[in-house]
C-alpha cells in the first residue's frame, strides 16, 4: 500500500495532465486546473517541511558544539529575520522583507553569480589542454569561434566570423539537436513508465 | 525458460496485476479523449484536439513500443545495452570515498519534483544510497526545494532499511538547503570545502549553478559524475567532471544500473523510437531537398 498508492495517485494526476493536453472543454480544463491548484498547496506545505529540516539540522550542530556550529547561528539568525519580516510587515514592495532582499540577498547571489567568469576560466583551462587528437580539435573550434566573435578576429582574416558563424550553426547545432531529440524520447519514456507503474524506484520501491 | 513457483512467481503475477491496471487505467484515460464534442454527463466530455492527433499517435506508438519490449524483456529475452563508463564508475567513486574516509555528495538536480530529471536523479540516488549503506560511506544529499528533499529522505531511508543500515542515516544526510539556487550554490560550495567529499555526483536538472557546484566539487579533489538532459550546461559538466552522462543516459541510468527487465525493456522500446524518428527525419529530409511534399511534412509533424 505504501507504494501502490503514491502510484496510483501519480497515474490519476498524470492521467489528468494527459488529457487537459489532448482534450477540450470547460470540464476538462476546470480538472486540469484544479489538479495544478493542489500541485501548489502541496508545494506550500512542503516549504514548511524544508524549514523543519533546516531548523532540524542547524540547532542539533548547535546543541553537540560542531565546529561549525558559528554558521548555523548565523543561518538560524537570518532564517528568523528573513521569515519575521515577511510574516509580520508583508512582502510588498517597500517593505522590511524587500529592503532585506533588494541590499542583502540580491546583492549576495549577484556574487555568487559573478564568480562564474573566474570558474569558467579555470574550467576552459583545464578542458583546452591538447592532450588528445578531441581536445585538439575541441581547441581549435573553440579558438576559432571566440575569435571570429570579436572585431580583432574579423582584422586577422576576414572569413574567421563566417567560420565561427559556420561551426556554431552546423556542427554543433547538429549534435545538440542530436541531444535533444535523445533526451526528449528518454524523458516520454521515464513519463510512460511512471504513468504505468512500472518506474518507481524513486519512491524507494 | 524455466518456470518458477513460490514467493518470486507471486511477485511476478502482482507486479503484472499491477501493471495491466496502469495500462487500463490509460487506456480510460485515452479513451475519454475519443468521447466527441457534445456529449453531456460524462466526466470527461468535452472533445479532442485534433490538431494534436500526430501527438497522440506519436505516443501510443511509443507506448506500444515500449510495452512490446517490456513484455519481451520479462519473458527472458537477452536485451543488449551499450556501456556507460559514467555509471560503472559509480562504485568506484563510492569506493574511494570508503577508502578515504570521507563522504559522497549526490545532488539530485536543481529543479522541483515536477522536473521529469529530478525523477530521474532521485531513482539513482537509491542505487547510490544503497552502495554507501553497505560500504558504510556517509552520504550527503543537500536539495533545493522541500518535495524532493521528501523524496529524496523516502528514497534513501528505503535503501539503508533494505541494506540494514537504518541506523546509520541521520538528518544530515539528506537535507534541505536553500530556495535560491546561488543560496544553494554558495552553501554547496561552503560543504565542499569544509567536508572535502571523496565523490561528487550530480544527477538531474541544473541551471547557471551547474559550473559553480562542479568546479567546488573540483577544487575539493572530489571524483565526479555528472548527468543532465540541458544541453547548455552539458559543457560544463563535460569540462569540470571525471564523467558526464549526456542527455538520454541520464533516464537510462536505473535501468542500467538495476539490470530490471521491465526498465531495460522500455530502454530497448526508446531506441526504436528513435530509429523510426531518425527515418521520418532522413525521409523528409530527402523528400523536401527535392521539393516534395513540404506542406505534407510540415502539417504531420508540426506541434500545436
Amino acid at each position: 500500500m505504501k507504494t501502490r498508492l503514491p502510484v496510483l495517485i501519480g497515474t490519476i494526476s498524470g492521467g489528468i495532465m494527459v488529457v487537459a493536453f489532448f482534450g477540450r472543454g470547460a470540464m476538462v480544463d476546470a480538472v486540469a486546473d484544479e489538479a495544478l491548484v493542489w500541485q501548489t498547496i502541496v508545494g506550500g506545505f512542503a516549504l514548511l517541511l524544508g524549514v523543519v529540516s533546516i531548523t532540524r539540522v542547524h540547532l542539533g550542530k548547535i546543541r553537540t558544539r560542531h565546529p561549525d556550529r558559528f554558521y548555523s547561528i548565523v543561518l538560524l539568525i537570518c532564517l528568523t529575520i528573513m521569515s519575521g519580516a515577511g510574516v509580520f510587515f508583508g512582502t510588498g514592495g517597500g517593505g522590511w522583507f524587500d529592503w532585506l532582499f533588494t541590499n542583502i540577498q540580491a546583492p549576495m547571489m549577484s556574487t555568487m553569480f559573478s564568480m562564474l567568469a573566474f570558474f569558467i576560466a579555470s574550467a576552459a583551462y583545464r578542458a583546452f589542454r591538447a592532450r588528445s587528437l578531441p581536445s585538439l580539435i575541441l581547441l581549435l573550434a573553440a579558438v576559432l569561434v571566440m575569435l571570429g566573435r570579436i572585431p580583432y578576429g574579423q582584422m586577422i582574416y576576414d572569413n574567421l566570423p563566417t567560420w565561427a558563424n559556420w561551426i556554431m550553426m552546423i556542427p554543433n547545432v547538429a549534435v545538440q539537436r542530436g541531444i535533444l531529440i535523445g533526451a526528449a524520447l528518454g524523458a516520454a519514456s521515464m513519463a510512460l513508465r511512471i504513468l504505468l507503474g512500472i518506474e518507481r524506484t524513486y519512491l524507494g520501491g | 525458460m524455466p518456470r518458477r513457483y513460490g514467493l518470486s512467481a507471486t511477485r511476478d503475477a502482482t507486479r503484472l496485476r499491477e501493471r495491466a491496471c496502469g495500462l487500463s487505467l490509460s487506456l480510460f484515460v485515452f479513451g475519454g479523449l475519443l468521447i466527441p464534442d457534445g456529449v453531456d454527463g460524462i466526466l470527461l466530455a468535452g472533445g479532442f484536439r485534433l490538431e494534436r492527433v500526430n501527438a497522440l499517435v506519436l505516443i501510443l506508438g511509443f507506448a506500444t513500443a515500449i510495452l512490446w519490449f517490456v513484455r519481451r524483456a520479462i519473458r527472458g529475452d537477452q536485451l543488449y545495452i551499450r556501456p556507460l563508463p559514467g555509471l560503472n564508475a559509480i562504485d568506484e567513486a563510492v569506493g574511494r570515498a570508503t577508502e578515504m574516509g570521507r563522504p559522497v555528495v549526490f545532488i539530485p538536480g536543481t529543479g522541483d519534483l515536477d522536473q521529469i530529471q529530478t525523477i530521474a536523479g532521485l531513482s539513482i540516488l537509491g542505487r547510490v544510497a544503497r552502495v554507501t549503506a553497505r560500504y558504510q560511506t556517509p552520504l550527503r544529499v543537500p536539495v533545493l526545494y522541500p518535495l524532493p528533499m521528501a523524496a529524496a529522505q523516502e528514497t534513501v531511508r528505503q535503501a539503508y532499511i533494505d541494506s540494514d543500515a537504518a541506523d546509520r542515516i541521520d538528518a544530515q544526510t539528506v537535507q534541505y538547503v536553500a530556495g535560491e539556487s546561488f543560496s544553494y550554490s554558495a552553501r554547496i560550495g561552503g560543504m565542499m570545502a569544509r567536508e572535502r567529499p571523496a565523490a561528487a555526483i550530480y544527477m538531474g536538472q541544473f541551471t547557471a549553478e551547474s559550473l559553480l557546484i562542479a568546479e567546488m566539487g573540483q577544487a575539493a579533489g572530489a571524483i565526479q559524475i555528472a548527468g543532465t538532459a540541458e544541453p547548455e550546461q552539458l559543457p560544463f559538466f563535460i569540462a569540470a567532471c571525471d564523467y558526464t552522462l549526456i542527455g538520454e543516459e541520464l533516464y537510462a541510468a536505473d535501468a542500467y544500473l538495476s539490470k530490471k527487465p521491465a526498465l531495460l525493456g522500455s530502454l530497448k522500446g526508446q531506441d526504436w523510437m528513435k530509429i523510426a524518428i531518425a527515418l521520418v527525419v532522413v525521409a523528409g529530409a530527402i523528400s523536401v531537398s527535392f521539393g516534395l511534399g513540404a506542406d505534407f511534412w510540415s502539417r504531420i509533424l508540426s506541434a500545436k
